[in-house]
């Protein structure tokens, strides 16, 4: 497989109350394209961070990210990103929503609506086309934000805990049809997660930060079958040893946050 | 989404209780008013009384004069309110945009904003003359602060995830201005620009009560210089009625502009 996001040496720290908090310390991954990749760690290791250096939200203060061997330097357009919080415009309907970046890259409206009509398929939102944000449930927020983050055909996906916000039972679902899209379009995407389940139930692999400044501790390759369910696995024998040998990395530095 | 049948029908019955017991209460006022008169408690010379303002309001209507006077007022408090609406709100975004700016401006805009503009109202007479320039410039000098200092609030309060996600869907500078700050801050300058009309207005009639030689504002001057209550009244009143229409217009624009907003249960 091909190369697609190569992170080099790459440390980060912020400025909290005039003291310097490193956040990322020499982290090197890469991921190949086409490859699910997921990120776990405790809260505050750095993981969002390393996603907004990533989609060049921010340079880093050491290392580089490169994406198909270019250094990434500012917002790249072929990167689509997904946060917890749904950051719907609350004056757009669905569709206009999920329009926005079609719009924003200067599509006529008539090729904009057919793209977010067709996503909005995709992610079973056709009924809610003409609804405002405050209207919809979480879970149908979520959903939008999905398409919206689809319809500019991104090559690659960030994740940042998109179904951390939800309810258990719409979590399940959400993760069955995002893996449902993704199985059919194969993007490469880094999902960062606190959910070990979810992490091992959809990724080709799963990488274990530490405690801050984030580090890689592990990386994990799932080598379950594909086509996959998110439900159907979880109560494998493979699957348990996976999360185990997971958790016993996750435990450690879950603690030592505490 | 819609309300259930039962809830509808229980808001439909309170509504008309409430619009009942509005009326209620008018008409046992104005029945105290016109007691009180009635039975010598007041002459009618201080406080008039409902019948006589009633047939005042009559009087004028059918003359025709007031129709000058209600013009002219709503002549000066519109152009007042547009032209300060439009310089505050454009103001605004500048200074949400310029930090510099802003931090430069702050102490000035602070001051002008706490002189009661009213104060004001001798000198642009002095300079304006007694015409309606002079009250158009006091509407003015009210309405632009309210509208400065609202959308840039507006345009400051902007949810930050939304402006990222928009520039990670590939934004420039210009479409976050047009696409996110400009939508997001409606609902603050709405606020500002129903606050806006009521202040226009009072610029209007404070600046023809001083002086004027027509508008509202004069009329209750000149009537009230005559010891005339009831032509004070009648102003008052028919003062009011505009003030209250002209809310509910805004409220009108504000509902079909502002659909997106979350219902508040019971507004």
């Amino acid at each position: 497989m091909r190369r697609k996001i190569s992170v080099e040496n790459l440390s980060h720290a912020f400025d909290i109350d005039g003291r310097t908090v490193p956040v990322l310390a020499d982290v090197s991954l890469d991921v190949s394209e086409g490859e699910f990749l997921a990120i776990v760690g405790p809260s505050g290791c750095g993981k969002s961070t390393l996603l907004n250096i990533v989609s060049g939200l921010f340079l880093p203060l050491a290392g580089r990210v490169t994406i198909d061997a270019t250094p990434v330097d500012k917002i790249n357009p072929r990167i689509g990103y997904m946060f917890a919080r749904d950051a719907l415009l609350p004056w757009r309907t669905t569709l206009a929503n999920v329009a926005l970046g079609p719009e924003l890259r200067g599509e006529s409206p008539p090729a904009r609506e057919a793209k977010a009509r067709e996503l909005l398929r995709v992610t079973g939102l056709e009924d809610f086309a003409r609804s405002y944000p405050s209207q919809l449930s979480q879970g149908m927020r979520q959903r939008v934000s999905l398409a919206r983050t689809l319809a500019t055909d991104p090559d690659i996906l960030l994740m940042d805990e998109p179904f951390g916000a939800l309810d258990a039972q719409t979590k399940l679902v959400l993760e069955e049809e995002f893996l449902r899209i993704w199985e059919r379009d194969r993007k490469t995407v880094i999902f960062v997660t606190h959910d070990l389940f979810e992490a091992i139930a959809m990724a080709d692999r799963v990488a274990v930060f530490s405690a801050r400044p984030g580090r890689i501790k592990s990386i994990v390759g799932i080598d379950l079958p594909r086509p996959r369910s998110v439900t159907a696995g979880r109560f494998g024998p493979h699957f348990q040893e996976l999360y185990d040998r997971l958790w016993d990395d996750l435990r450690y530095e879950v603690v030592a946050t505490r | 989404m819609g309300r259930s049948p039962i809830r509808s029908r229980r808001d439909a019955i309170e509504r008309v209780w409430t619009n009942v017991w509005r009326l209620g209460l008018l008409a046992v006022l104005a029945g105290i008013w016109e007691g009180a008169t009635r039975t010598g408690l007041v002459t009618p010379f201080w406080i008039s009384s409902p019948t006589l303002i009633a047939r005042d309001i009559w009087k004028s209507f059918a003359g025709g004069n007031i129709y000058l006077h209600i013009g002219v007022t709503l002549w000066e408090a519109f152009v007042g309110f547009v032209t300060g609406a439009v310089a505050g709100i454009l103001g605004g975004f500048a200074l949400a945009r310029w930090d510099r700016l802003a931090r430069v401006l702050d102490p000035y805009v602070t001051a002008l904003n706490s002189l009661p503009r009213v104060a004001l109202a001798p000198l642009f007479i002095l300079w304006f003359g007694i015409g309606l320039i002079s009250k158009i410039v006091l509407a003015f000098s009210l309405v632009v602060f309210i509208l400065l200092v609202n959308t840039y609030a507006g345009a400051k309060n902007v949810d930050q995830d939304l402006v990222i996600i928009t520039r990670l869907l590939g934004a420039s500078r210009r479409q976050v201005t047009t696409k996110v700050i400009l939508p997001a801050s409606i609902p603050w300058i709405f606020a500002g620009l129903r606050l806006g009309l009521a202040y226009a207005l009072i610029g209007a009639v404070v600046g023809e009560v001083i002086v004027a030689q027509a508008g509202l504002g004069f009329l209750i001057s000149a009537a009230a210089g005559v010891f005339n209550t009831t032509g004070v009244f009648t102003a008052l009143i028919i003062l009011m009625v505009i003030a209250m229409l002209l809310n509910e217009l805004m409220k009108v624009a504000e509902r079909k502009l502002l659909r997106w907003r979350p219902q508040i249960p019971g507004a």
